[in-house]
């Protein structure tokens, strides 16, 4: 995993609140057995229509938003389905860092192994940035380390992680190395049961 | 005697490998569930890494989220075939068993591990599927992982966990006749919201959900995730413990009984606490159906869709517009009055063999309405069968319904059977966010006899009726 300390970068709003995860990414492209390439098919429905052509209507779609790095979105994001392919596809589009009110908890959690920041940020916090993301060029830093989001224009918020997630996002660090230093316990563990 | 404790504290204790401050729990799985779409890329870096799987003996496999209910002798599909393939050679790999798409066993992933007595309570429970919250309803603590977390327990058969907080959703007085367990949970997401359990375990109690059949009770802890949980369960009974006897999996013979009496153990103590509490009334639920983009937007048979001018804010102002729209229905509109063109009875959900049963009480002797294309997707082929011993098929196919193998099918439409763009389906499954069953489609959601019954209608009608005007 890539480690995730500090980030700058081109703010993208989407101001609804329960994005779900099959509107991130539509089951028909599930099927894929790799990890990669899912990016083009982020948001899938909503950018596209039936002849797969862009929707003009559809706001990521404009060009004052090509190159975002940032997502500002509403309530209860990532909601749904446990589909990795969502963080998977959300990253191959170039987000590295999503932020919203609330999460979903498995979306949240799918984040934190694949390097995207989730950052919670207060509800008014979030209409703000919806605000000033709608002037071209907008653009926000992330700091991982400080758990802080500010602009060069004077908005600054923090933002609550627990510390393992903190550390995870912030080493890059694989889980299951890190798991397997207690192996031992987990050995134990079964012995005990049995 | 220690504090009393809630079911979720007495099984996470028993199940903690590691501790230590600042950090999550690890946390012990008994059982891992696999299937064919959230697993190939774990496996895949399984092997980049070198790794293996600690213990097949608790992985079990099946193939449900993309298989053809229909003439499965050959997946026309390369891409989907690929993927079953993939878990085919997977398995053989890592030697876990399979029920592959030939076995006799498979079916929806959330239908067979109760079924073959996998699914026990006091267990932790894991899958890449957000539904496996429906292994709750036997007193196990079963919640849905990302893929990164599927290749964790394949390589240490352990997660690393933040202690849930719990709720209790105490469900008062009883159902009334011909209302389902369905009804009730679509009434308590509607009435609470998409996001109240979030951060939660949830545990369903009272008199209510006391008096629900085992298959009632998965209908429930179902659709946990749809209200935000992760997980959802409901303390170990008598009910949970007939259930389980004799399944191929479960304990047998004195060790059963020393399992069982176990098993009453967890129940949550009495005066345990709880972090937060909802409570509904059972006796006032009617028949549901959801209106909307998402569970929380259901309402009673016999109300109508809102209007944007009841919002309470603008946010939500939007967001009934866009479902609105999204869905083609005018606010204030009966929602008896919305004719559908499909009906899909399945998914892990309501594809039981009492959901099935229950269905074709209603559509016994009647016919589909003119210009509804309707379905029923049985959860497992054991479920398939033993409705087929019942003769349940022979009524289903002679109403009109298409009669099909089990899968998970058009509950998210990864197969063949897709709702075109436009048209409605009046679906029993757990979701009916914008395009879940196909680009454009229109899902409400509802009960197996709510289903039957505008398969009938060419609309939805109240099921009560149905008793009522039988001579």
């Amino acid at each position: 995993m890539i480690p995730i300390r500090q980030h700058e970068g081109l703010v993208y709003p989407l101001n609804r609140s329960n994005i779900d995860t099959d509107q991130i990414i539509p089951k028909q492209f599930l099927k894929r057995i790799e990890r990669q390439g899912f990016g083009q098919f982020l948001f899938y429905n909503w950018r596209f229509d039936e002849n797969e052509q862009p929707r003009v209507d559809f706001s990521l779609n404009e060009d004052r938003y090509q190159g975002a790095t940032i997502m500002v979105a509403g309530e209860n994001f990532g909601c749904g389905s446990s589909r990795e392919h969502a963080p998977w596809a959300l990253q191959d589009y170039g987000f590295l860092v999503i932020i919203a009110p609330s999460f979903a908890d498995i979306f949240y959690s799918n984040c934190s192994k694949n390097g995207i920041l989730p950052i919670r940020l207060k509800e008014t916090e979030v209409q703000q940035l919806m605000k000033k993301a709608e002037t071209p060029g907008y653009r926000l830093t992330a700091d991982l380390e400080a758990q802080r989001v500010y602009d060069n224009e004077g908005f600054e918020a923090s933002f609550e992680i627990t510390s393992y997630m903190r550390e995870m996002l912030l080493n890059g660090w694989d889980e299951i190395s890190v798991t397997l230093t207690h192996e031992d316990k987990i050995t134990q563990f079964e012995q005990q049961r049995s | 005697m220690g504090d009393p404790q809630t079911i979720v504290e007495k099984i996470w204790n028993k199940h903690i490998v590691h501790q230590e401050e600042n950090k999550p729990d690890l946390l012990y799985i008994d059982l891992h569930l696999v299937h064919e779409v959230t697993s190939p890329q774990a496996f895949e870096g399984l092997r980049m890494k070198g790794r293996t799987v600690r213990s097949p003996e608790r992985t079990f496999a099946t193939m449900d989220h993309n298989v053809p209910t229909i003439a499965r002798h050959f997946i026309s599909d390369p891409v989907s075939r690929k993927q079953m393939e993939t878990l085919y050679e997977n398995c053989q790999e890592f030697n876990i068993p399979l029920t592959d798409i030939h076995h006799p066993d498979q079916g929806i992933v959330h239908v067979i591990g109760p079924e073959l007595g996998l699914t026990q309570p006091g267990k932790t429970i894991v899958c890449g599927d957000s539904h496996t919250s429906t292994h709750g309803a036997f007193g196990a603590l079963a919640f849905g992982i990302g893929t990164s977390e599927v290749e964790h327990v394949l390589a240490t058969q352990s997660i690393w966990q933040a202690k849930p907080k719990t709720m209790n959703v105490k469900v008062n007085g009883t159902l009334a006749p011909s209302i389902t367990a369905k009804d009730l949970i679509l009434a308590i997401i509607g009435k609470f919201g998409v996001r109240f359990g979030t951060g939660h375990v949830l545990e369903y109690t009272g008199e209510a959900i006391r008096g629900l059949s085992m298959e009632e009770r998965m209908t429930i802890c179902n659709m946990s995730i749809e209200a935000g949980a992760r997980a959802g369960l409901i303390s170990p009974d008598d009910t949970t413990i007939e259930y389980i006897r004799g399944r191929r999996h479960a304990p047998q013979g004195e060790e059963f009984e020393k399992a069982a009496a176990s098993w009453k153990a967890l129940a949550t103590d009495p005066d345990a606490v709880y972090d937060a509490a909802v409570e509904i009334d059972a006796s006032e639920v009617e028949p549901q159906v959801t209106w909307g983009i998402n569970p929380g937007m259901c309402l009673p048979v016999s109300g109508n869709v809102p209007s944007p001018d009841s919002a309470k804010t603008g946010a939500e102002r939007e967001e009934i517009e866009r479902a609105l729209e999204y869905m083609g229905l005018e606010a204030n509109q009966p929602i008896s009055s919305v004719p559908i063109q499909h009906v899909f009875i399945g998914s892990c959900t309501n594809s039981r063999l009492s959901d099935l049963e229950r269905a074709a009480k209603i559509i016994e002797g009647k016919t589909v309405h003119e210009g509804v294309r309707a379905m029923v997707v049985p959860g497992s082929q054991s479920v398939k069968s033993a409705a087929e011993e019942k003769g349940l098929d022979k009524i289903f196919t002679a109403a009109g319904f298409e009669w099909r193998d089990a899968g998970c099918s058009m509950c998210l439409a990864m197969n063949d059977d897709i709702v075109p763009p436009g048209e409605r389906c009046a679906s029993t499954s757990n979701r009916n966010f914008e395009g879940r069953q196909g680009n454009g489609a229109r899902t409400h959601l509802v009960a197996p006899e709510m289903a039957a019954a505008a398969a009938v209608e060419g609309h939805f009608v109240d099921v009560r009726s149905f008793f009522t005007s039988a001579v």
